[in-house]
């Protein structure tokens, strides 16, 4: 994988300076990499991690599995481009197995959470069914632990 | 009780370490920043976790022969040849040690003792000294240049050689300075070695780990040397296996046949657990060696460019984990920068005097530490030095 996708995808604060010296690759040359990521989509953002659970009031979350009746010519990209245009959906993925699509959706509260899915999510044609699942605790998220554990401690000591 | 009469003079003589002195106050403090720890960050890799689970669950829990298991010497001297050309004899030509560092322990006692004279290269890892006094054997260090890139020249060696010179320890790839000896350096050096009929302990521990396309060469590699020579390696720095406590020293039958008897008395064998881990490691491990030493690359760039941006001259180390900035420009001395460092910004460095007196004027910085963290300390060590 490309280096420095990797290391902005894993902390986007660094400087180009700062990546070039990573990488030993001229400054220049960083800056017009991360614009040509930019420019043909490969980077859609820069933003922090931030670990809801610990803020108050911050509303929750839910996944929910659709099934769907995919449409002639155009499978399940109508519908879900059709769902992604809710506000209070966070992410769609189309799935192999026993649903179709996936989704992230964050609401003030449940019945919030629930009232979309009843009177919004299920209304669309073609979604057969829905399966909602709130999330109670998140532990790792985008590859960021959200809880300190033994194992993410550094345990070294000066031994000598 | 007059403790001081019951104990030898010789393990009294020996000074503390001068990273544990700096470190115990940095322990007595909360929330420092530390670049000071010298052993990797990443985690022994799963699978050669796994196999010292695995051998637990299968109850092998009993020593090991003397030497090491068979399996595990042969893989050694596979990896050996694989990386370094070393041939060595699995049966009576290695010996498996707790870490390298017990290797170095009886390699100095088989090999040298009273009125002994063993030459000892600074900077410098800080074992060398201590266990030479208790091998019976005298110390004698050579001060390696940062305009040498902190290689032992064949000049300076053959300066420091008088009739009772007896071992020259080789600390290469080094800790604390991260220089690297190549092929022509060590030629130099073998010459003045065979002319003067010395032997030589190489401390090859950080050998995976060097940067660059420089692959490391070991002494014992050149022509006459390898009669001469103890190689010296382990799993810790490469395998990031610190905690598991196995290395291992390769030498000409009539050296390991000693290194083993001495091991015999004194440890018997070494982890059984361990060994385990280790054949994995040797068996499948060169491609978690190649992933983390392309990390540290990285970290490597990053560390000495961010140095010499702001204004300490900084020698491009080529091996370990260590970046050694000259902080002579700041009027400090290395306590004294690393005691201000710590007391103003919560920063932790290591004095470079700890490391020999040719270590002064110097800082350690160790690199085994993630881009985040890396990136944040040298903020502050930046800020220290704008407001000196």
């Amino acid at each position: 994988m490309d280096k420095l996708l990797r290391i902005l995808s894993e902390n986007s604060s660094f400087t180009p300076a700062q990546l070039a010296r990573m990488l030993g690759e001229p400054e220049d040359y960083i800056k017009a990499q991360i614009k040509a990521y930019e420019d043909s989509g490969v980077i859609r953002g820069y933003r922090a991690v931030v670990n809801w659970d610990n803020v108050p009031d911050s509303g929750v979350q839910a996944l929910i599995e659709l099934k769907v009746a995919p449409q002639q010519q155009k499978g399940f990209d109508e519908i879900a481009e059709r769902i992604m245009g809710f506000d209070e959906v966070e992410s769609v993925s189309l799935m192999a197995g026993s649903y179709d699509l996936l989704l992230t959706v964050k609401g003030e509260t449940i019945q919030d959470v629930s009232s979309f899915v009843a009177k919004k999510l299920a209304a669309l044609d073609g979604i057969l069914s829905t399966a909602t699942h709130f999330m109670l605790k998140r532990y790792k998220d985008n590859g960021v632990a959200l809880v300190d554990t033994e194992a993410s401690t550094d345990g070294r000591e000066m031994v000598v | 009780m007059e403790y001081e009469r019951k104990l030898t003079e010789s393990i009294q003589g020996i000074r503390p370490s001068g990273i544990r002195r700096f470190f115990d106050i940095v322990n007595e403090m909360d929330n420092v920043i530390s670049l000071s720890v010298g052993e990797p960050d990443f985690k022994t890799p799963w699978h050669v976790r796994e196999a010292g689970i695995r051998s637990l669950e299968l109850g092998k829990t009993w020593y090991t022969p003397n030497r090491g298991f068979r399996e595990l010497r042969e893989e050694i001297c596979r990896f050996l040849y694989r990386r370094y050309q070393l041939t060595y004899d699995p049966d009576t030509e290695v010996v498996v040690t707790v870490g390298g560092s017990e290797a170095i322990d009886i390699a100095l006692r088989c090999l040298c003792g009273a009125g002994d004279e063993v030459l000892i290269p600074q900077p410098s890892f800080v074992c060398y000294e201590p266990l030479t006094v208790m091998a019976g054997a005298t110390p004698v260090t050579i001060e390696t240049k940062a305009e040498n890139a902190f290689r032992l020249t064949a000049e300076e060696l053959e300066q420091a050689i008088t009739d009772r010179t007896k071992l020259l320890v080789l600390p290469y790839p080094n800790n604390p300075t991260g220089a690297i000896m190549e092929r022509d350096d060590l030629v130099a050096i073998a010459r003045v070695i065979e002319k003067h009929d010395l032997m030589v302990l190489s401390d090859e521990i950080y050998s995976e780990l060097t940067y660059g396309g420089k692959n490391h060469v070991s002494i014992a590699s050149i022509d006459g040397m390898r009669e001469r020579t103890v190689v010296i390696n382990g799993f810790s720095k490469a395998y990031a296996m610190t905690g598991w406590r196995l290395g291992y020293a390769a030498a000409p039958v009539p050296i390991a046949e000693m290194l083993t008897k001495l091991h015999q008395y004194c440890i018997m064998s070494s982890p059984t657990t361990a060994q385990y881990a280790a054949i994995e490691a040797l068996r499948h491990g060169d491609q978690d060696i190649a992933g983390m030493r392309s990390e540290y690359d990285m970290r490597r760039r990053f560390v000495v460019g961010t140095l010499c941006d702001m204004g300490l001259d900084t020698f491009t180390p080529e091996g370990a984990f260590y970046a050694f900035p000259c902080i002579r420009s700041t009027g400090l001395s290395s306590e004294a920068f690393c005691t201000r460092l710590l007391h103003e910004k919560r920063v932790a460095l290591v004095p470079g005097s700890a490391f020999g007196d040719s270590g002064e004027g110097y800082v350690r910085l160790s690199y085994s530490y993630s881009l985040k963290h890396l990136s944040e300390a040298l903020s502050l060590i930046e800020a220290f030095i704008r407001e000196l």
